[in-house]
Formats: structure tokens, sequence, C-alpha cells
């Protein structure tokens, strides 16, 4: 580990990883082990990647809030501690062939997978639009570096005290008209990514979303992190956000069921598909 | 001198005693972005049902000290799925596999072993009987001996004759020894315990139950002592039934220990979400840890904690060198010199 630092009210950790910088591409994610070798918390902790540098042969940093004592951990990690990550994992964010431009939409510090996003999107000669937003100023992730990077940005708190008053739904539609942007790309918590599909459908254009769902594993091995989501073939099923996400077409997950599992999805308890499994005797 | 690690589930050799646990390594297509899913003994798929289920509502996991509970609730894409994709998919890839099955009724574990009794590359098949009895009130199997037995002997009489059934056991009940009976009785091959243990936490934020099902299996190091009562218990009554022995093994000292108690075999299964890389791990550190207790076969091992106290190790004799074991030329080691006082 390199360096770690406060932004805002996140931390930020830095991580020497070549391996990991050299396949990553934005929308990844990586699996941290907490708590050190003999620790009781098994579960690994997921976090999008901020940024990858070429220092040091490669390093990796990602953001994070204190929400447990596996996040309290890793806070307290310095310069020079090791850490255990797998990644980078997950589907990256589909990115347009043609020069188009795009509004990237982020919620609380679900905005720090956007830069490198932004990056990629701007090497292919796309507009970049940001719309940032949290519940106050300390906890808008990245609104210097937006400011820096895109075309124009929009920020907004719920308590007013950075931007406008407000959540990022609220300025969205007024970004997307004046913009006139072609594609929308959003990350944060499930309400913002409902928020934003909800605008993109109104507007008519694509939205790719990247989720934060809790999972054990990150790798696809524990069936944690699941939530509804249509297929090409119109069908709902169970989809794991580590495998087949983080990122996803926003009008194919079904955010009013996420929680839930709907009654018409794949082998849902009394689907006409399956019955559970417990209606299938042969 | 390398240990001669081969073990024996029936008359099937594995090259090693490390499996994955079932659940745990999906159906090995993740695992294997991490290492070749041939160097371990064999991987237990997740448990393959009839029909497509999309499982239990989020949130299914919740991290517990030392362990997790989980209640996924079987997600899967049924049998159709399962041998059109991923089976063949192991099975090009020579991948030694346990298919674990589930089901709710006698019919329906006996109609998904008539599916796999023709499917090329099926090593073994463990049956698991942590699933509510739909005939019997939803009581679960493997807490009634004689509706476990029912399942095994449905499913032992439509496998084929040369694919080892392994009854997978609950340490939810009164007697573990009295079910494992029955499932031998029953007609099962070999034993795997433990299945997870059920628990439940509430998250004192929210102040609801962690997980939207209320209860989930507990998983883990916490578990681990459990695991190692079971597979003692079970190998005192029944000493030679093969026995693979699951629950809360993270390092090779944990898997020595389920050997010691009369496991022949040791699954893997939460420690592979902490660590993906765990069953070599495990393995390695399994071999070093023979090595320096001198021993020159892992079959020596196996149920070694039964001996009498003051008792001198002993060699067991059940299973044959085969080609390429080391023969017995090498100068002996402090602990099997006392062999000749035996």
């Amino acid at each position: 580990m390199l360096t770690t630092r406060r932004v805002e009210a996140y931390h930020a950790l830095t991580v020497v990883a070549p391996g990991i910088a050299e396949r990553f591409r934005p929308g990844h994610f990586v699996a941290v082990a907490v708590g050190g070798p003999q620790s009781s918390m098994l579960t690994r902790r997921a976090f999008s990647i901020h940024d990858v540098k070429p220092d040091y042969g490669g390093t990796v940093e990602f953001v994070f809030t204190v929400r447990g004592p596996g996040t309290a951990w890793l806070a307290e990690r310095r310069a020079r501690d090791t850490l255990d990550l797998v990644g980078p994992l997950g589907r990256p964010f589909p990115l347009p062939r043609d020069p188009v431009t795009c509004v990237l939409v982020g919620g609380e510090y679900g905005s720090a997978t956007l830069f490198g996003l932004a990056d990629a999107l701007q090497q292919r000669g796309c507009r970049v639009d940001f719309v940032l937003g949290g519940a106050s100023a300390d906890r808008v992730f990245g609104a210097l570096r937006a400011r820096r990077m895109g075309e124009t940005t929009t920020l907004t708190t719920e308590d007013g005290s950075l931007g406008m008053r407000g959540k990022v739904t609220d300025v969205l539609p007024g970004v997307i008209a004046d913009t006139r942007a072609d594609v929308v790309y959003a990350c944060g918590p499930m309400e913002t990514l409902r928020g934003v599909t909800a605008v993109a459908i109104e507007f008519d254009i694509p939205v790719q979303v990247a989720v934060e769902e809790a999972m054990a594993c990150g790798i696809g091995m524990c069936m944690t992190c699941v939530l509804p989501v249509i297929g090409e073939d119109g069908v709902t099923r169970m989809v794991r956000a580590c495998a087949e996400g983080p990122v996803f077409r926003g009008e194919r997950v079904r955010f009013e069921d996420v929680g839930t599992i709907p009654f018409d999805a794949l082998g849902a308890p009394g689907s006409p598909s399956g019955g559970g499994g417990t209606r299938n005797v042969s | 001198m390398s240990v001669d690690m081969r073990t024996y589930l029936a008359h099937v050799e594995l090259i090693n005693p490390i499996t994955t646990a079932a659940g745990c390594a999906a159906t090995g297509k993740e695992l294997s972005q991490f290492f070749d899913l041939n160097r371990i003994g064999a991987l237990v798929t997740k448990s393959i049902t009839m029909a497509p289920r999309a499982g239990r509502p989020t949130p299914r996991m919740a991290e517990t000290p030392s362990g997790m509970l989980n209640a996924i609730g079987l997600q899967g894409p049924g049998i159709d799925a399962f041998l059109e994709r991923d089976l063949p998919w192991l099975a090009q890839r020579s991948v030694r596999t346990v298919v674990s099955i589930a089901g709710g009724t006698v019919n329906e574990y006996g109609a998904l072993a008539r599916r796999l009794t023709d499917a090329p590359g099926v090593t073994g098949v463990e049956v698991n009987l942590a699933c509510p009895n739909i005939e019997d009130r939803g009581r679960v199997f493997a807490r009634d001996p004689s509706a476990s037995a029912e399942v095994i002997s449905s499913v032992r009489a439509l496998m084929r004759y040369d694919v080892p059934v392994i009854a997978k056991l609950s340490p939810d009940v009164a007697d573990v020894v009295a079910v494992a009976r029955a499932c031998v009785d029953g007609g099962a091959d070999a034993l795997s315990m433990i299945n997870t243990p059920l628990g439940m936490s509430i998250d004192t934020e929210t102040l609801r139950p962690s997980l939207a099902a209320v209860t989930g299996g507990l998983s883990g190091p916490a578990v681990r002592p459990l695991a190692v009562r079971c597979v003692w218990q079970v190998h005192a009554a029944l000493p030679g039934v093969p026995i693979v022995g699951v629950g809360g093994v993270l390092t090779g000292r944990d898997a020595f220990e389920l050997i010691l108690a009369g496991a022949c075999a040791v699954g893997v299964g939460t420690a592979l979400f902490h660590d993906p890389y765990s069953c070599l791990r495990i393995l390695r550190e399994l071999e070093e840890l023979l090595q320096a207790r001198g021993f020159q076969r892992l079959a020596d091992a196996v149920g070694l904690a039964h001996r009498p106290p003051g008792s001198a190790a002993r060699h067991r004799a059940d299973l044959a060198p085969g080609p390429g074991a080391p023969d017995f030329t090498v100068p002996p080691d402090p602990l099997n010199m006392e062999e000749s006082s035996l």
C-alpha cells in the first residue's frame, strides 16, 4: 500500500498493484480482505476503482466510507502496510463508438468510478458533463476534479451546502436538455440510479448504471449480490452484480423489485417457468 | 520426500483430499480463473435442482464473528441448463466433479439421479439432505433418519453403480450417528459433514433480522468444532465409511484436524470467498504438516486421533499402495519406529 488520504467525508487508499492497474477498464472494482491474516471478518469488501496510475509499475486507488468494523480497519491502514486485493473484477462500462455527448451522474462516493470513465470517453472525443450530488458538501466526491475534466459540472446537496439544493435527479433533466446528451452513465446508491434511469427513459436515451450491492466474494461464487434484471430475451433473472455487473443498462434493472424476487422472475416461487423447484416432480 | 496424498471416496481415487464445498464454488467456471481445477481432489458443484430457482430475496448474507450467515435459497438454472452448459464445460476439462443435488420430494431426488446417471463427467453425487420435505410438512430430510435413508436409497438405485453416492448431513440433529447409519444402510457410499447449522442475526441499526429470509446457514471457522465433533462421532461408530469433512476449514491445520477426526477428504467452503486460492494453499499446508509429522501417506493419518491415549501411531493397511506409491524402504521416522511395538 502506498498512501492513504481523507477526501471530504471519505477515505481513499492507493495500493501498488501492477497486475490490476494493467488490466483496468472503467467500471471495474476490487474485492479487499479486511482485518489482516488472522481476521475474523471473512467476507471481502468491494470497492470501485477510482484511479489507476503508472507509478511504481501501476497503482490503484479506491474510495470508501467507514460503515462497520471492516471499513474502520481499512481506514486505519498506513503507508507500507500490506493489503489483500482481488481484481480487476466485474464488467466495465461499455464505451460508445462515436464521439457523442455523455452525462456522468454520481451520487455520494459513487462518482469515484466516473473519472476513469470520463478519461476514456474524452480520449474517444466524447463531450463529458458531470452531475454530482450527496447529502451534504463533504459527501460530494470529486467536485474539483469534475470541474477540471467536465465541459460543465452541476453539483447538488440535499442540505444546500454546495451547489443546488436537492438531488441529482432534480437537475438531470435540465443538464440533458442543455447538453443534448446522447447517453447517461451513473453510479451511486440504488435510489439514485433508479431516479437517473427514469429520467433517461423519459428522454429516450441509453443509460448505463453501476450498482453497489453487498458482496461476500466479488468473483461470482457466493450468489449474495443478486438483483432482478431483464435479459435480452425479456426474461427477468436474478443476476450477480459482481459477475454480470456491476454495470447494467439502466432500463433493464427492475429497481422497484430490488430486494425481492419478482413473481415473474425465472425460477421464482410459483412462477410459470419453474415453481421454485417445488412442484416439478417428474 | 513427498507425502502420498491420494485418497478414496468409496472406490473412486482422488489425487488429493481437498474438494470444494457445495455452494461455495458455483459450478467451477469462476474458480478456474484462479487455478487449474484439476489440481484439487474434486470440485463439488452447488446444489442442482430440477427446475430453475430464483432463490431468496436480498440481503442474503450477513457477516458474523469468524463466519457468515447465508440464505441463498439454492438459486440455480435447473438440471437442464446444468447438463447442457456447466457439466460439459467441466467434463471437457476432465475436472473430477461431484454433483450436489437437492429436491423437495424423494421422487425429485430420484428424478435428478436419473438425469445424471448417463451424463458423462460425473465423479460422484452428493445428496443435499438439508431441504424441506414437501410431503412431510416441510420437515427437513436431514433431520429424519428414515426420510434421509429413503432419499439415499432412491438415488442409489437410479444412479450408475460405479458413481458413489455421498450423503450430506446436517449438524442440526439430536443424533448425527443415527442419521449417518440410516444413510449408509440406505446405500450411501460415503458421507459428507457438516452442512451449515441454522443461525440468525439481527441488525441493531434497522432493528430487523439481517437476512431477508430471517434465518440462514452458519459457515466459516465458527462452526469448525461442530464439524470435528460430527466427523469424530460418525467415524467412531462407522469406521469403514469414507467421510468428507466440511466446516470452517481455513488452513492446512484445520484440514488436518478433520482428517485426524476421521475424514478422508476435506471440503473447503467459506474460505474460498475470502481467498480464491485457498484450496491450493490448504493442500500445500496440509502436505507440509503431514510431512513434518512424519507421515508418508495421508491415509495413515485418517482417524488417527481415535487411537487410545498413549498408544503408538499406526499405519492403516486397508488402502493398498497403487503404482507410484512410495515403498517402505525409507528410513522410519520417530513416529513410525514404534510400529513394531504394536
